[in-house]
């Protein structure tokens, strides 16, 4: 690789949002011929340093300097001037039109006033060969898979134009064989001169296809680094913010020997649930009055055993016994049935209802449950929704204030009140500390351990590693969609779970 | 609840502007059209230009009723002015089967029952595939209803051969224009049709659970709200007001006219469930809906009474539905006066 050949040079950039230092002297150089990996956590910065990257927002303080020239967008459309393309996550083709017109759409070519299909068919053919596919340009983009439509994509920016290709998690939605195929064109890309900015949340594919990685955290340039030289579990102590050196190298097979859990019956039980595309086969237990965690970085399949136990998405494979009796659970309606309650980690498109008062948003589930025909009175209401304000400590003028004007730790706190207003046995709880502020989070901490104490079986999903650590009793550890290991008692440690992400063998 | 809590409430403040609007107008027409609240009782039976404006309006309220909770759903139903004219088309048919084959006798007289129930049936049946549609199906709602509001048409002159069916059934024609405690049928069938419509949301948990889905159908789903099922009732429900509404014009004027039955007055309901404060998608209010309609109904009697030319009320209606939107909208009243929204709890 050409040490030299510096494509992208971004020094120190910064840019604020109110309230919000989203980047904060950023650095990142790309070279041409490389797959540069860009990873951090939830809110690390990624997405805005590549919409600051290709003008979509503009830059408070810094420079970016593009093959040694000092370079400023206004506009998307510059950026493709300039040879930089990006394909976002959601594949921004239109599908009811053909391959060929999706790759020249906006710059057909025209003969005597008129579009020239032949050479857009033709052409388009030619650009699709150089990926290696083989497919009909003159077919709808949807009705092919998605990861040809995502190859299409990338023909299209090629086709733009070819020095810089953003790829912002482009394997999210594709499985192994695709994201195989997939990576075959990059690695073409690459032996052409490209140079790749690659975002995911996989750490296997990381190791599989960059060169090198810059790591953000919180807005913060944290370092960059040879892939070939980052030990994994130096980089996941990077995206977490952990220091590395404290950790030993050693493998972690002594400690991570689970222990039988002191708390009662099985609750759930689950055996090789499956769901193709979303989460590998895995088994889980659940007891009553305990809380297992799940850890594991962003997409690595725990918001996808919640939505596959509360009946949001179906399975495919796999049983779940329920009081040892195999239960299917087809629908949220089905799992509220069998008293399972789930505060979503999306609380404002899945969790609160925010033109309803809180009393109403509080009391909704247990109505739902009750039917139509069996009201709960006003006063009732009143009752059930002041009960839980005061026990959950929500922070409302009245409980007929609209939802919406609640704080988000005080809109959690109603999700969470509506939840056991339904008195469950089952409390399903997706990031329930995500974006509020840290009195609150101990508050809601405080809380599930209140809970679990009085018999509530408890499944606890958070990005935090040390609330998971606070919080569980037991810790189910997954990357990449599949549970690795599960840890209890003495072996919840920051340590293990970082080095259990970071474990080659996939193999449990 | 204080009362002044009570003036403050979200409630009343989504009543306030549409009921100021109708006291408005009736204000209007107190000073300038003479008699206009004069109320006569002949034979024990009330005659005068309010109770015709509540008569005349009686079948958009009706569709308002229907219109409103397909509202609060977050969907709209463009078919009803369709439906009206295939109940009409079918009510018509059963009272004289043969007329469309030029027979004119009228065969043996058709029971009141069956001349309601059959219509209805079928009312019910359109509104179910509209239900269909957008709630199993997830056609986008305009789109869904626009199919039968097209369609619809067509169907009821299918029926009626593109004839005018006139017919003579005294049972039937008291619908439309009898009688019952001293006022007319039609405001009747509204007042018994609000009530049934308050109760049955207002006194379960229907209208809450269609508020819910209608504000955040994803919510309500993963809380357990059978959504579908619920948004499937409410497009039927549409089409069983639909139906009562077209019965109601056909009865009136003894004939089925399949091409003008009802015709654009799927856009009255609406404007009168926007008028009424009822959201799209979320907070709706039935009275407000009838209120709405009121007012539609007597700025087109005003205007009319005032000599101006029929053709020109739809300027009218269209200006007065714009100031009444923008009254209700939070943003331009505070550009006016701050005072007015009242206070604002943030405790975000």
């Amino acid at each position: 690789m050409d040490q030299n050949n510096v494509l992208i040079d971004i020094k120190r950039v910064s840019k604020a949002f109110p309230g919000v230092l989203a980047l904060d002297q950023v650095n990142l150089c790309l070279r041409g011929g490389e797959v540069h990996g860009l990873m951090g956590e939830n809110g690390a910065g990624k997405s805005t340093l590549i919409k600051v990257l290709t003008g979509l927002y503009p830059r408070d303080t810094g420079e970016i300097l593009f093959e040694g020239e000092p370079f400023s967008l206004s506009s998307p459309q510059e950026a493709a001037d300039h040879g930089l393309s990006t394909l976002y996550q959601e594949i921004n083709l239109i599908p009811a039109l053909s391959v060929a017109e999706n790759i020249y759409i906006g710059r057909e070519p025209m003969r005597f006033g008129r579009i020239d299909w032949k050479q857009i068919n033709g052409d388009a053919s030619l650009a699709i060969r150089k990926l290696d596919l083989d497919i009909d340009v003159t077919q709808p983009v949807s009705s092919y898979s998605v990861a040809i439509q995502q190859l299409v994509a990338i023909t299209r920016a090629l086709e733009i134009s070819a020095k810089v290709l953003i790829l912002d998690e482009p394997t999210s939605s594709l499985d192994l064989a695709e994201v195989a195929q997939l990576f075959k064109v990059i690695r073409k890309l690459k032996e052409d001169g490209i140079g790749i900015l690659f975002v995911t949340h996989f750490i296997d594919q990381v190791y599989e296809i960059t060169d090198r990685i810059t790591v953000l955290r919180n807005g913060a340039f944290i370092g960059e680094y040879e892939t070939q030289k980052l030990p994994r579990i130096e980089l996941i102590a990077h995206m977490l913010g952990k220091d590395p050196e404290t950790f030993s190298l050693e493998q972690t097979a002594g400690k991570t020997q689970q222990e039988k859990t002191k708390t009662g019956q099985t609750l759930l039980d689950v055996k090789q649930l499956e769901r193709k595309g979303s989460m590998m086969a895995f088994d889980l237990t659940i007891n009553k009055g305990e809380v297992l965690g799940l850890a594991g970085l962003l997409g690595s399949g725990r918001t996808e055993i919640a939505r596959l136990l509360f009946g949001i998405d179906r399975s495919h494979k796999g049983t779940i016994l329920l009081d040892g009796e195999e239960t299917v659970i087809s629908s949220p309606r089905k799992a509220i049935s069998h008293l399972f309650a789930f505060c979503p980690e999306n609380r404002k498109e899945e969790g609160i209802i925010e033109d309803l008062t809180v009393r109403e948003n509080i009391i909704l589930a247990l109505q739902a449950r009750q039917g139509i025909f069996r009201p709960l009175s006003g006063r009732r209401q009143s009752e059930i929704a002041d009960k839980y304000i005061e026990l959950l400590d929500i922070k409302t003028p009245s409980d007929s204030q609209a939802v919406k004007n609640l704080s988000g730790g005080n809109q959690q706190k109603v999700i969470i009140a509506r939840w056991l207003a339904t008195e469950p046995r089952f409390l399903i709880l997706d990031e329930p500390t995500r974006g509020i502020d840290v009195g609150a989070k101990a508050e809601i901490q405080k809380l599930i351990l209140g809970l679990s104490e009085d018999g509530l079986a408890i499944l606890f999903i958070s990005s935090e590693l040390e609330e998971v650590i606070a919080c569980c009793d037991r810790i189910a550890v997954l990357r990449d969609r599949k549970i690795l290991s599960e840890l209890s008692g003495e072996a919840i440690e920051e340590t293990n779970i970082m080095q259990v992400i970071a474990s080659k063998d996939v193999n449990q | 609840m204080s009362q002044v809590q009570w003036l403050r409430s979200e409630n009343f403040q989504r009543m306030l502007w549409p009921l100021m609007a109708l006291v408005g107008i009736l204000l209007f027409n107190f000073f300038f059209t003479p008699g206009f609240f004069h109320i006569e009782i002949k034979d024990g039976r009330f005659f005068g230009s309010l109770v015709d404006i509540a008569n005349r309006a009686a079948p958009v309220m009706l569709l308002a009723i229907g219109m409103t909770l397909v509202f609060a759903t977050g969907g709209v139903d463009l078919s009803v002015g369709a439906v009206m004219a295939i109940s009409g088309a079918i009510a018509a048919t059963v009272i004289r089967p043969d007329y469309v084959k030029g027979v004119l006798e009228y065969g043996e007289v058709q029971s009141l029952f069956l001349v309601l129930s059959i219509p209805l049936f079928f009312s019910l049946l359109a509104g179910l595939w509209n239900g269909l549609l957008v709630a199993v199906i997830g056609i986008q709602p305009i789109i869904a209803t626009l199919i039968l509001m097209v369609a619809g048409r067509g169907i009821a002159q299918l029926i009626t051969q593109g004839q005018i069916v006139v017919f003579i059934h005294e049972p039937f024609q008291y619908i439309g224009s009898g009688f019952l405690f001293g006022l007319p049928f039609p405001i009747i069938l509204v007042l018994l049709t609000f009530t049934v419509t308050y109760l049955l949301t207002r006194r379960t948990g229907l209208g809450l659970f269609i508020e819910a889905i209608g504000a955040n159908s994803i919510a309500s789903r993963f809380m357990g709200i059978r959504e579908r099922m619920i948004t499937l009732s409410v497009y039927i429900f549409s089409g069983f007001c639909a139906g009562l509404a077209g019965l109601i014009v056909c009865a009136d004027i003894k004939a089925a006219d399949a091409n003008n039955a009802g015709l654009f007055l799927e856009l009255d309901a609406i404007a009168a469930v926007i008028i009424g404060g009822t959201m799209w998608g979320g907070r709706f209010t039935v009275f407000g809906s009838i209120v709405g309609t009121l007012i539609i109904q007597s700025l087109t009697t005003t205007i009319l009474t005032r000599g101006v030319a029929p053709e020109v009320t739809l300027v009218f209606k269209a200006f007065v539905i714009i100031l009444v939107a923008l009254i209700q909208s939070e943003k331009f009243r505070q550009l006016f006066s701050n005072r007015m929204a009242g206070e604002k709890v943030r405790t975000s």
